[in-house]
């Protein structure tokens, strides 16, 4: 299944990867603070929806994102 | 059956895996990925220096896996053309704020032009001095309220803001000047060809090659992330229009 894992420590909580998300609302800000301080984006998607565009961490300036995509057959 | 996941984005080989010095939301880190990209793709990381400015970036030198020197504030591209001319094969760019390529060094990066040295510059214009506390520099919007111009830039007195790529666009050593953003997944896609036509034009031989980005600066402009790209996309590209201004005949070939 597409997924993206967020290295949440090294996240500086810009919110620039929520604002492009394509399915709407799979990178939310978290309730919780990460080691720097910051609240970090974290992933949500219980539903299966990400497609694994890589457009969240395209607009990510601290390399936190990396996507994984399931090919389509 | 579920198929494997398969790694599609992550850093790249010539990004170092360390933690950015920058604010958050600055797209400095998105360029640098950029170019780390690029670098990859044209394999000539080991065959790279870049040049790092005095400014926010000043520190880029620990964020790139290929060799890197420091220039005095301005003097990046007087630097890179030494460098150039004593190691031809070798690929150099320079990586310049607007307080450093249209201030102090405005006159290095149009006479490195005008003498067509073959060097890439890649120019952060985000309107202010960012490292040493948001003052106006040359490229401010007219208007725009800095540290040191607290009731707007009031151009009767301060002048009018620099546009550097329709400056260089006029000299015949300049082959390749185009403005980018990269405010939204889009444009941070036309960025990347440019820095990789940028490279390529260096690599072919055809003289000077610089790509502006107009970029932000969340803490500075004293807005949230997301607002400052809002202020690109609707006040910065208004007086930076983006664009080709200078592209040689023998460019359009390379793509």
């Amino acid at each position: 299944m597409s997924h993206i894992v967020i290295d949440e420590d090294r996240c500086k909580g810009c919110e620039l990867c929520t604002m492009v998300c394509p399915q709407g609302d799979l990178v939310q800000m978290a309730g919780h603070f990460n080691v720097k301080g910051y609240r970090p984006s974290v992933f949500v998607d219980p539903e299966g929806r990400c497609t694994g565009c890589t457009l969240c961490a395209m607009m990510c300036p601290d390399m936190v994102i990396s996507v994984y995509r399931t090919p389509r057959k | 059956m579920t198929q494997e996941a398969e790694l599609v984005f992550s850093r790249p080989e010539s990004l170092s895996d360390v933690v950015t010095h920058y604010c958050p939301g600055c797209i400095h880190g998105i360029v640098h990925r950029l170019i780390a990209e690029v670098m990859d793709e044209l394999g000539i990381r080991e065959r790279t220096i870049g040049i790092a400015p005095v400014g926010c970036s000043v520190l880029a030198y620990n964020y790139f896996e290929c060799d890197f020197a420091e220039a005095a504030h301005g003097r990046a591209p007087a630097m890179a053309t030494g460098m150039k001319r004593v190691e031809p094969d070798l690929t150099i760019f320079t990586y310049q704020g607007d307080g450093d390529l249209a201030s102090i060094g405005t006159n290095e990066v149009i006479h490195a032009a005008a003498r067509g040295e073959n060097i890439t510059t890649i120019f952060i214009n985000n309107a202010v001095y960012g490292m040493t506390g948001g003052q106006m520099a040359p490229t401010t919007l007219p208007g725009m309220v800095t540290t040191s111009s607290p009731y707007g830039r009031d151009v009767k007195t301060q002048g009018y803001p620099v546009r550097v790529c329709e400056l260089l666009s006029q000299l015949d050593g300049a082959a390749y000047i185009v403005r980018r953003t990269a405010y939204k997944p889009a444009e941070v896609r036309k960025l990347r060809r440019a820095i990789k036509t940028a490279f390529q034009v260096q690599m072919a031989g055809l003289g000077f090659s610089l790509v502006e980005v107009v970029s932000n600066c969340p803490t500075n402009w004293g807005m949230t992330p997301k607002e400052s790209l809002k202020f690109v996309e609707e006040r910065m590209v208004d007086y930076y229009p983006l664009g080709d201004f200078r592209v040689k005949d023998e460019v359009k070939d390379l793509r």
